[in-house]
């Protein structure tokens, strides 16, 4: 355990030193600051008004940013501390694998989480400080939501990292995953259907199994619960999990996906060449 | 003390370690050369547990791949190239001491020792030191803990006369309870560190000798050159090993480090055609048996 907390700590003040996460830093704060600018509390979608409508936006603009950036940056990281020669010095040391593996993404989720939720938070604190309402309820699920989303793509992250052997290799895999997973979102997923070749269930079960399409139809979910705008999936799903299923679904099944990728990353990484 | 047994190491089909066999035992001061692509780091890799392998590699019987806190526990490694760490340096430092078990005040003293004053860096990024820093901090957290093991890659490259003196102090220190392994592309870089030679050449073991170990880790030599005439290279290079000027650049005066002594002739012999007069003595030896010291020689310009 101390040794895990170590490598964390380590890991963590690494980060903190690269300039990747001050940008990323200061692309969620600025999410942020700049829908308030906007004056986004005052608009009205589909009957939401105040914060809520604002971390809506916040959480569609995330799902949109946030698995590319913590792909990337921790494909980077890992395979690029491979490359440079960190790894031939720091597992040189008495650390064990798994206290090094778990313990890099124990850091790593803290770093990528961190920021997006301290956005959140400064959502919050504006918006009590200007009076407005907090929904706290949907502060809650989207929070947890987003730190889902963290520990997927930081599992598939750190997946891909353990199978390439360079960087450049690592960084074209996992731009390469996210584009899949973008494309069956929506533009392949409706392609097949209005083909008609497959039936809904199996076109929805394919966008199921995608967590980028979990979590947008955990989102839309939560001000619309109906799911009227997803149109006739919507009957597929709900008939399958429910309102409240789908939900927990949504953060059950993303963590499964991270938790279980990161498990066979560390399974490759322990039997194969370290350095 | 250590053994590897039939190690083979593939990268896809390329054979970088072929059915190696070695035998190393405590106390022994090996160096491991070889060029470019022989093996070396690839081998020192397996030893650390760090590649995978066909045979087998044990220290003290133990497997460092199975048994790798223990084992790394027991080795002391200062790598080739410093890694490109961002951490500040204080980090560093309570991290592998925290790691290995051992008191970060070791490490600076070991470091101030090497002529590194580690207050004023503390909270310097790693990386942002110089190619020296960087390489006497490696020195101080690899010799700041009881290992049994010490491997190092070309541990001296970048340290200056009077770190490398104390270098050499250091080891001497350990040699008795320690086994070292050291790699170089020069056999003239470690030649006097070491009692073994093993020689490395597209992954197999090509010369595996016993050298004369007659002058100790600690061993220094007097030393004395006159030349004819004054040369700013040839002040500005005894500057560098702290000799003593004895008259207008013409006549200097030091101490080299035993182990140092081939890598300084080496440098002397850059000056060759200036030099009229040099003397290397051990200091504490017995006296010449035979007319002139043989190691005292004369240099005649041309």
């Amino acid at each position: 355990m101390k040794q895990l907390w170590l490598t964390a700590k380590l890991d963590i003040v690494e980060s903190l030193r690269a300039r990747w996460f001050q940008i990323y830093t200061v692309v969620f704060g600025g999410i942020v600051a700049l829908l308030f600018l906007f004056g986004l509390t005052e608009s009205r979608v589909l009957g939401f008004i105040g914060l809520s409508r604002l971390l809506v936006t916040y959480i569609q603009l995330t799902m949109a940013i946030l698995p590319i950036f913590v792909l990337i940056t921790t494909v980077r990281s890992v395979a690029g501390d491979r490359e440079a020669g960190v790894y031939e010095y720091l597992l040189s040391l008495p650390v064990s694998l798994a206290a090094w593996f778990w313990g890099k993404i124990f850091g790593r989720y803290i770093v990528i989480f961190l920021p997006v939720f301290g956005a959140m938070v400064l959502a919050v604190l504006i918006a009590l400080v200007r009076g407005i309402e907090v929904p706290w309820v949907m502060f809650i699920y989207y929070t947890a939501l987003l730190a889902v989303m963290a520990a997927c793509f930081l599992g598939i992250g750190m997946l891909i990292s353990a199978l390439a052997r360079s960087t450049d290799m690592a960084q074209g895999a996992a731009f390469l995953v996210w584009l899949t997973l973008l494309l069956f979102l929506d533009l392949i997923l409706l392609g097949v259907m209005i083909q008609g070749k497959v039936t809904p269930e199996v076109a929805v079960t394919i966008a199921l199994a995608n967590p980028l399409q979990v979590f947008r139809t955990a989102a839309l979910a939560l001000f619309d619960p109906q799911l009227i705008v997803l149109g006739p999936s919507a009957y597929v799903i709900l008939d399958l999990f429910g309102v409240t299923g789908y939900k927990v679904f949504a953060l059950v099944y993303p963590t499964v996906v991270g938790v279980a990728a990161a498990t066979l990353g560390y399974q490759l990484f322990r039997r194969g060449d370290l350095p | 003390m250590i053994r590897f047994s039939n190690v083979t190491k593939r990268f896809r089909k390329a054979r970088v370690l072929d059915d190696i066999s070695l035998d190393i035992g405590l106390s022994e001061r090996v160096a491991l050369i070889g060029s470019n692509g022989a093996g070396k780091t690839t081998l020192i890799r397996c030893l650390l547990g760090e590649y995978t392998f066909d045979g087998q590699v044990s220290i003290e019987g133990r497997d460092p791949r199975q048994e790798r806190t223990a084992v790394l526990g027991t080795i002391g490694f200062v790598p080739q190239l410093p890694p490109p760490l961002k951490m500040p340096v204080a980090q560093l430092i309570d991290f592998s001491a925290a790691l290995c078990g051992t008191n970060p005040a070791r490490i600076h003293e070991l470091a101030q020792r090497l002529g590194l004053d580690l207050a004023p860096i503390l909270t310097r990024p790693f990386v942002k030191l110089s190619g020296g820093m960087k390489q006497k901090l490696l020195i101080a957290i690899a010799l700041g803990r009881d290992a049994k093991v010490l491997v190092m890659d070309e541990p001296a490259a970048n340290l200056d006369p009077e770190a490398r003196k104390i270098f050499f102090e250091l080891l001497a220190e350990r040699q008795e309870d320690v086994t070292m392994l050291i790699s170089s592309h020069r056999l003239n870089e470690v030649s006097a560190l070491v009692n073994r030679v093993i020689e490395m050449d597209m992954g197999k073991v090509v010369l595996d000798d016993r050298v004369a170990d007659d002058v100790s880790l600690s061993g220094q030599f007097a030393c004395r050159i006159s030349i004819k005439r004054c040369e700013p290279a040839f002040t500005k290079a005894m500057q560098a090993w702290n000799f003593r000027d004895l008259g207008n650049g013409m006549e200097w005066e030091g101490d080299v480090p035993g182990p140092d002594r081939l890598r300084f002739m080496g440098m002397t012999s850059r000056y060759v055609a200036l030099i009229s007069d040099y003397s290397l003595r051990e200091v504490g030896a017995a006296a010449p048996c035979a007319p002139g010291n043989p190691l005292r020689g004369q240099a005649t310009a041309n």
